[in-house]
């Protein structure tokens, strides 16, 4: 029996490490159900799990059945997986059938995941990027176009409908246990590919602190978008050399032989369409985040670092 | 006794380690800052301008105490000489000045960042990719920055042209008047003659996509050099227009302008 005092939470992207954490950090005190359009998968008993696409009819069932007090929408394809128009489908036309529908159920809180990946690495970023600043990554690839057209969309229910109390997430690279990212999986590789001659600084956050910045942003109704990075940086290079990886260093000029280079290989952790973010820097500042939620990051870049070393073996 | 440590004991001996790391700087936990500033290789960098510094170009530095010990502060020199040579010279005198000494913050060119090592290594040392807001949030972190508000107008200027002043631009003073960060200005003497140009081959620059394509001599001389810093000059964050902001610059551009003078007339050789 549903309990009618505990808050009723949706989570999108449930199959994914990060989801799985903040479903463990809320499952004492809120209902939650949980989604994942890749998989189904079995979170206990007391959680129901569907895997469902969001723009399927079947998706308002949820809605109507669960009747939620909020949703945790952290179901963002990556832009490793999938083809440019699935991803364009899932992340763009899926999160609006999301938001629509967290409008006609009356939704009072909305969490969206988004990523540092929208600022775009150009080699004219400042360090420490505000919230403000221009989004620049859709005119360096159109397969980063999705992440940006998600946040537009987010941005405009976010104005035009107060009552969902719209946050806006955008992390620094994620990393930790059971992340599947790019980056994750370029730190956790015996041998890295990087550009010669190039080492962009880095921020990197502890998945459980990400956990933890996630279900401090679902408490506090504050409306707004935030970068949340931790006050420590480190050379992307460097970084490697922390986690025990070997450096192979790909020809960096003129621009167009990496490119060439990286569109042969096709790595799916060092797509030719990121390659500027192992080139110029992108950090941002998440000091608005902090003060805003009181958020400290607990895990130091060197425990990070510490996992992948031991780790180097598929975990 | 490692390879790396022998090299480190020899380049940066525990006198220099001790005098780098008395300098507080706000750094990270594997002592980065945001914009790629790195306290050990930073050692290794004074270590190697030091050589540069005092046998090379054998810098006379005068007033470099004027420099606050604390807070932002804006240093502007006049700029010279195709390479960044005058900015290292000066982040030098401060950074190892006896009393109070800061690594100070230079602003460079952004054609830097693209350029595979170089720009990592600059970063490294110190110096920032020029844009306004990285100058600001690094007053805001109380930070002593070098501008050039000559840019590559100055720094890419033929020896014909040498030892005058270029258009400042006029984006250093809205920032020194925004974060009350008091202006030292700077008058470099003998740079200019560290490569001299005789010409500036455009259409080579622009295919390169360099900022400009000095015909000179494929070494550095060693010219000596004198630094002359001058008095801080405080300026009130009052809203003001544009026309009266230039005027304030150009109080600067003459006080930079002083600081040359006396540094040309003190100046015995060239070499």
């Amino acid at each position: 029996m549903v309990e009618k005092n505990r808050p009723q939470i949706l989570v999108t992207g449930a199959a994914g490490a990060l989801a799985q954490q903040v479903i463990n950090r809320l499952r004492d005190t809120c209902n939650l159900v949980a989604v994942d359009f890749r998989e189904q998968v079995y979170l206990g008993d007391d959680i129901p799990s569907y895997c469902i696409d969001f723009n399927k009819r079947s998706f308002e069932d949820l809605f109507r059945r669960y009747q939620f007090d909020g949703v945790i929408h952290l179901g963002r394809i990556m832009s490793s997986q999938l083809t440019r128009m699935r991803r364009y489908n899932a992340n763009v036309l899926g999160t609006q059938k999301l938001l629509d529908l967290s409008h006609k159920y009356h939704i009072k809180r909305v969490v969206v995941l988004s990523t540092f990946h929208v600022y775009g690495a150009v080699a004219y970023n400042p360090a420490l990027i505000d919230e403000e600043a221009p989004l620049k990554s859709a005119g360096l690839s159109a397969d980063l176009i999705d992440s940006v057209e998600l946040e537009n969309l987010a941005n405009i229910y976010l104005w035009r409908y107060p009552d969902l109390n719209i946050t806006i997430l955008r992390p620094c690279n994620i990393v930790g246990p059971g992340v599947r990212n790019s980056i994750s999986t370029l730190l956790g590789m015996e041998r890295a590919p990087v550009l010669a001659g190039f080492s962009p600084m880095m921020q990197f956050i502890h998945i459980d602190d990400m956990a933890d910045a996630i279900v401090l942003t679902y408490n506090k109704t504050q409306r707004g978008i935030f970068n949340v990075a931790p006050q420590d940086w480190v050379a992307y290079q460097h970084a490697l050399k922390l986690c025990g990886c070997a450096r192979i260093p790909i020809p960096s000029i003129p621009p167009l032989l990496p490119r060439m280079i990286l569109r042969t290989l096709n790595l799916r952790s060092f797509p030719s369409y990121l390659m500027h973010f192992f080139k110029y820097p992108v950090v941002i500042d998440g000091r608005a985040f902090a003060r805003e939620f009181g958020f400290s990051p607990k895990r130091p870049l060197k425990e990070i670092f510490r996992f992948y070393r031991e780790n180097k073996k598929p975990v | 006794m490692g390879l790396t440590s022998i090299l480190k004991s020899r380049l940066v001996p525990a006198e220099l380690e001790n005098h780098i790391n008395r300098i507080r700087k706000p750094i990270g936990s594997l002592g980065y800052d945001p914009w790629g500033y790195n306290n050990e290789v930073m050692k290794y960098g004074f270590s190697l301008t030091r050589q540069i510094y005092e046998k090379y170009f054998r810098v006379e530095a005068t007033g470099v105490d004027k420099i606050p010990s604390e807070g932002p502060v804006l240093i502007v020199p006049n700029h010279s000489g195709q390479l960044p040579v005058d900015g290292l010279l000066i982040a030098y005198a401060l950074a190892s000045r006896e009393k109070n000494p800061r690594i100070p913050r230079a602003m460079i060119e952004r054609f830097f960042p693209t350029v595979p090592y170089l720009g990592n290594l600059l970063n490294e040392f110190g110096a920032v990719l020029g844009d306004p807001t990285n100058c600001a949030k690094m007053l805001a972190n109380g930070e002593a920055v070098i501008v050039f508000p000559e840019g590559i107008r100055g720094s890419g200027k033929l020896y014909q042209d040498r030892y005058q002043l270029k258009r400042f631009g006029n984006g250093f003073m809205h920032l020194a008047m925004k974060y009350k960060a008091p202006i030292v200005p700077v008058g470099v003497v003998g740079c200019e003659e560290t490569i001299p140009a005789i010409a500036n081959i455009k259409p080579l620059a622009r295919w390169l996509g360099i900022p400009y394509a000095p015909v000179a001599m494929p070494f550095v001389l060693p010219a000596k050099v004198h630094l002359n810093f001058g008095d801080p000059m405080m300026f009130d964050d009052l809203e003001i227009p544009e026309e009266q902001v230039t005027e304030r610059v150009e109080q600067v551009k003459a006080a930079i302008s002083e600081l040359i003078d006396t540094g040309l007339s003190e100046r015995k050789r060239l070499f």
